[in-house]
């Protein structure tokens, strides 16, 4: 629905549509007896105590009205995919240009690694503000090959990367139920009875214990918690880019959940040195001294290195099953 | 010299990003100095001056600490100017949710967490709702969801603000601060500066010291609830 159309809506007909925009009235203490009138109307309608108490003026306030209802149709209308994203070289910590250049698809997913400060934060930072050679890194980002808009740049509504890592918590005293129904939500979503089944079904593939959408977030386990950010970020988020940090012992099936972001077409960023985490990377971004070094693409051996390291895994998993059970491991190999 | 106020609940990360913030605009040569309002004690000065910032800090004392910072905010620019300051930055705590030291054509700034819960945008009033940068901290530790969903609901109460979601301890984010505070005006002098909105109407008995309780002790501007009776 465009602006135009908007403009022959009621107050009413509006909220319908926004319901945010009923917050917004009740933030500003305004009267929800009055939405049977056209905005023009309704503003024009608002007494002068009204109107102190929000400390703007009629039209101020009728601008500012107009600015959240943009704000609102551009969540709804954008649906966060972007086709590719390329990060431009600038300098490391010592000032020696960047000869690298990362350019990444939708569904890729790319791995960090380098030693602890070697800048694999200020390249995400770089990203997620969307660098126009405007910061220290003098690094440049493009979107599907163009400068990004400005309004990108601050607008909430359209962050453009998600962060998942082991030292996220949820805090809100809700249930599973209740906390999907308020994200979804603020993404405007349809159908969010079924869409919350879905995050709750993918969630619980991604770990070993179940639980169900009655129980409250905070009581849930770390790996359930983890779970639960994955499979809500996936289904959820507005950002379509992902980075994770650190997910190694998060008790979760980690194959699967990149497999799940994957799938959603986001681009996911991952800062690991868990060798088959790694080896999930389409491609590896070699971090030094704040700098970008070079761009390894996974090669065919190593996409054999990945089937033995995940034996081996299957193995290391295993034996710790038969030493919880109590057996002995002389019949692993 | 520019100035910018900084508001923002208690413990909601103030210090530490106006610190952080000014480290970076050191890097680039600029010489910023800070006034800390509070109510009865402080111990701001002592973070400040540890980084080396210079700092004055205001107690505001028996009275209300934002009707205290409006009476001494012209004294602040005046020490700012005669300290050679390319930027004074003001920070108080809005304590009462109600007031807002926010000042019509002064970049106005305001800092929430993460950690508040979601309820308190709506609760903040004023002091939010009017500034031009909101600044939310302490992401590091919550899910996405609940950080998409808390800035969903601080532009459900400002819309044009601009939103910069800041780490106060690794300082991520700040950067890009520090490039929005550069774009402040130069401001020589406040008067005729207005506020972006009006204190609270606070002129009773309470407020000249009064701690009996009971009608006949209540004088001035006062608001009684309503309460439902019972048949």
């Amino acid at each position: 629905m465009g602006l135009q159309q908007n403009s022959f809506l009621k107050m009413e007909q509006l909220i319908k549509e926004y319901p945010p925009l009923r917050g917004f009235l009740e933030n500003m203490n305004l009267p929800l007896d009055k939405i049977t009138l056209l905005p023009e109307e309704y503003f024009r309608s608002l007494d002068s105590f009204v109107l102190e108490e929000t400390g703007l003026g009629r039209v101020e306030l009728q601008d500012l009205f107009q600015s959240y209802l943009q704000h609102l149709q551009m969540i709804k209308e954008d649906q966060g995919s972007i086709g590719s994203l390329t990060l431009w070289g600038g300098q490391d910590k010592a000032g020696k240009p960047e000869e690298v250049h990362l350019h990444i698809q939708r569904g890729e997913i790319v791995c960090l690694v380098g030693p602890t400060g070697s800048g694999k934060s200020r390249l995400l930072e770089d990203i997620e503000w969307l660098a126009q050679q405007d910061t220290v890194t003098r690094r440049k980002v493009t979107i599907d090959g163009n400068v990004p808009r400005e309004e990108l740049r601050f607008s909430s509504g359209r962050k453009l990367v998600a962060q998942l890592s082991q030292n996220m918590n949820f805090v809100m005293d809700v249930t599973v139920y209740e906390f999907l129904k308020m994200h979804a939500e603020s993404r405007l979503m349809k159908n969010i009875e079924e869409l919350v089944d879905i995050v709750v079904e993918q969630a619980n593939l991604l770990t070993g214990e179940s639980f169900g959408k009655d129980v409250p977030v905070t009581s849930l386990s770390g790996g359930q918690s983890r779970a639960l950010m994955i499979a809500d970020t996936a289904a959820l988020s507005v950002a379509p880019v992902v980075l994770i940090d650190e997910i190694e012992n998060a008790g979760i099936n980690r194959s699967k959940a990149l497999e799940l972001l994957v799938s959603r077409d986001k681009i996911v960023f991952i800062a690991t040195h868990d060798p088959i985490l790694a080896l999930m990377g389409h491609k590896r971004l070699v971090m030094k001294n704040g700098g970008m070094i070079k761009v390894l693409e996974r090669s065919e051996k190593e996409l054999e290195a990945l089937e033995k390291l995940q034996m081996i895994d299957r193995k290391i998993n295993e034996a710790r099953q038969l030493l919880r059970e109590g057996a002995k491991l002389e019949s692993l190999f | 010299m520019k100035l910018l106020t900084v508001c923002g609940p208690p413990s909601s990360g103030k210090t530490s990003v106006i610190t952080k913030t000014i480290e970076i605009l050191r890097q680039q040569g600029l010489n910023a100095g800070v006034v800390k309002f509070d109510c009865l004690t402080t111990h701001d000065d002592a973070l400040y001056e540890e980084k080396g910032i210079k700092n004055k800090v205001g107690l505001s004392d028996s009275l209300c600490p934002d009707h205290f910072l409006v009476s001494n905010i012209e004294g602040c620019l005046r020490w700012g100017i005669d300290q050679g300051f390319d930027l004074l930055i003001t920070e108080s705590a809005g304590l009462c949710s109600r007031c807002s030291p926010h000042i019509k054509g002064v970049p106005a700034v305001c800092v929430m967490d993460n950690l508040m819960g979601i309820n308190t945008p709506k609760k903040t009033g004023p002091m939010l709702r009017f500034a031009d940068i909101v600044v939310i901290t302490k992401g590091d530790i919550v899910s996405q969801a609940e950080r998409e969903v808390f800035a969903f609901r601080i532009k459900q109460v400002n819309p044009r603000g601009k939103i910069l979601h800041i780490n106060g301890i690794t300082g991520q984010g700040t950067f890009q601060l520090a490039g929005l505070f550069m774009e402040a005006g130069d401001i020589r002098t406040l008067k005729d500066k207005e506020l972006r909105y009006s204190m609270p109407s606070a002129l009773c008995s309470y407020c000249l010291g009064e701690r009996q309780i009971g009608e006949e002790f209540q004088m001035g501007s006062g608001k009684k609830m309503v309460f439902d009776e019972v048949k």
